[in-house]
């Protein structure tokens, strides 16, 4: 490569990545300005004083901490429901014999191509009817199973060695001894991509959480941010994006610590066949 | 031929398997699959189900189904301007998200493909938006748009022009939901464009350079025939999210000005949920239009992809 073909390459690399990375830096020195540095022009972007002020405001203003715990709960609930229920069905379809397993295995793929928005009415009539509503279990019920964990499971378990499958039984091992003993803890990167994937997708939800929860006390945290903005509209932003450093911290940390497993759960459908 | 002849091969593979299965029905499967059929049952099938019952129906003032309509509320939403509008965005918007989108991240990769000094860094800081939900990027994208203190409104300062509403002016509030969206998934679109580049054989690349192709013909001639499954993967699942896009409305335009924003997600949310609607009639026969379209997107997707979609 030619040294100017490098320059050019390493200027537009810098570029890219400047525009992708702007939203993030801006909300963190933002979130530690004055409101008049942030609205002034020409605009700063390094805070002359670092203030931590912001931060305070927000957790003075909305439950925090309490939308925190709740978006945590239903995440956890939600991945930890998928990867049982993912692994029980994966299981089957890998190993089990029985009659009509490829037309079972397609209703279980059909479910990955209704959206979620075309079942959202008699969802939200069925968690109203129930006494759900503003509980987590209207949060987290409906999504404790999917077919994509399914899908991703079973090409794993698929690429098992059926030796040591057919002679774990030949020696009397149960099909939940061999599930818990040998499956699972060999199958572990599959469970960590399909786990955080279930993770970040119950955390990011915006449509359903805002329909079930009717208080500030069963808000997610999706709900809680995108509310500040009715707290104090234009007056403050740099109070707003206070609130949104502290949302992104679990997700920055996610990103960067688990993104080997990120990258294989979301590239999973991408590359097969 | 030769594809053909394989395919029946394998089919009485099958077969045989199947006839082994016949034999010896393992009742534990039933009990491993029960737990996310129910939950499938519960919540997807019978749910879409009833989306297809009440969109035949008409809705009292709580949202319970009254008379059966038959295919009223279709018929509304194409001969009703304002719910014919909200097809109209809806196109509009998938076309103003998917193509920018698409365009970039092949840039983008490409350039991350690049064999030089410190790429990995660059790698890992643009996986940064996967930090942001739909939510807090819309939070901060609003904040830019902002006419006052907004970036975008400095940015023109800048060249001297006069500040625009983005989010104001019923001709721009479209784009600027797109430029937020596109923003948000670029970051996926890059990472599944990066890992179809690594799975073309190098060997490949090694043939076209002996056979004297310079780096721009490789690309054209090499890289991008065999991206194309992996960027018609990333055509329909950037199609049907944007079709599904929903929180970046509701936070940056409510749907509007004067329902320039109003999608389909959008306006069954505004039917069925919103004021008091409770429209869950005409809510539904737009849920079911959404429902038909990632169908026929996912269909395609299918169809496609059994014909393969490179050249080889």
């Amino acid at each position: 490569m030619s040294a100017l073909s490098r320059t050019l390459t390493y200027g537009l690399l810098a570029a890219v990545t400047f525009v992708l990375l702007f939203p993030l830096l801006y909300a963190i020195a933002g979130s530690m300005m004055t409101p008049q540095e942030l609205a002034s022009y020409p605009p700063v972007l390094v805070p002359r004083q670092p203030r931590l002020q912001s931060f305070a405001d927000v957790l003075r203003a909305i439950p925090l901490l309490r939308e925190y715990a709740n978006s945590v709960i239903v995440s956890l609930c939600v991945a930890a429901g998928q990867l049982l229920t993912a692994t029980l069905s994966a299981y089957a379809f890998a190993f089990l014999r029985m009659p009509f397993r490829n037309a079972v295995f397609a209703v279980f793929l059909a479910t990955m191509f209704i959206p979620w928005e075309a079942t959202i009415i008699p969802n939200y009539l069925f968690m109203a009817d129930a006494g759900l509503i503003n509980t987590y279990g209207a949060l987290i019920l409906p999504f404790l199973a999917a077919g994509f964990g399914t899908f991703l499971l079973r090409q794993f378990f698929l690429s098992f060695p059926r030796d040591l499958y057919e002679a774990a039984l030949v020696d009397g091992c149960g099909h939940l001894r061999f599930l818990t003993t040998i499956l699972v803890p060999l199958s572990r990167p599959a469970l960590a991509s399909l786990g955080i994937y279930a993770f970040l997708q119950a955390w990011n939800q915006y449509f359903w959480p805002l329909l079930v929860t009717k208080t500030e006390e069963m808000q997610t945290l999706q709900i809680g941010i995108s509310r500040l903005r009715d707290i104090e509209s234009a007056v403050a932003p740099n109070f707003i994006l206070a609130g949104t450093v502290l949302a992104l911290i679990p997700t920055l940390v996610l990103i960067y610590i688990g993104q080997r497993h990120i990258v294989r759960g979301l590239t999973a459908g991408a590359l097969r066949g | 031929m030769e594809a053909a002849s394989s395919e029946r091969r394998a089919g009485t593979r099958t077969a045989g398997r199947r006839l082994a299965a016949g034999r010896r029905v393992e009742p534990a499967a039933f009990l491993f699959l029960a737990p996310s059929l129910v939950l499938f049952v519960v919540f997807i099938f019978w749910p879409l189900l009833r989306t297809v019952y009440l969109s035949f129906h008409g809705s009292d003032i709580v949202g319970r189904p009254t008379i059966f309509v038959g295919l009223d509320q279709y018929q509304l939403m194409l001969s009703s301007p304002t719910v014919r509008d909200v097809l109209a965005n809806t196109f509009l918007f998938s076309l103003m998200t998917v193509v920018p989108s698409l365009v970039l991240a092949v840039v983008i990769a490409l350039l991350l493909q690049q064999r030089i000094a410190g790429i990995g860094v660059f790698r890992t800081l643009m996986a940064t938006p996967f930090a942001f939900s739909v939510a807090t990027a819309s939070v901060v994208f609003a904040i830019f748009f902002n006419p006052g203190v907004g970036v975008f409104n400095s940015f023109l300062q800048l060249f001297g022009q006069h500040p625009v509403g983005w989010l104001t002016d019923p001709s721009r509030a479209l784009a600027s939901v797109a430029v937020t969206t596109v923003w948000l998934q670029l970051g996926y679109c890059v990472l599944v464009l990066s890992a179809g580049l690594g799975a073309i054989p190098e060997e490949l690349y090694e043939a076209a350079r002996l056979d004297g192709a310079r780096a721009l013909a490789m690309t054209r001639h090499v890289t991008l025939p065999l991206l194309t499954p992996t960027l018609f993967f990333l055509l329909v699942v950037t199609t049907i999210t944007s079709l599904q896009s929903f929180g970046q409305i509701h936070i940056l335009t409510r749907g509007g000005p004067a329902g320039a924003t109003t999608t389909l997600v959008y306006s069954v949310y505004v039917n069925a949920f919103a004021f008091g609607n409770s429209n869950f009639g005409l809510a539904s026969a737009q849920a079911m239009v959404l429902f038909v379209v990632v169908l026929a997107v996912t269909t395609v997707q299918f169809g496609v992809l059994e014909r393969r979609v490179f050249y080889r």
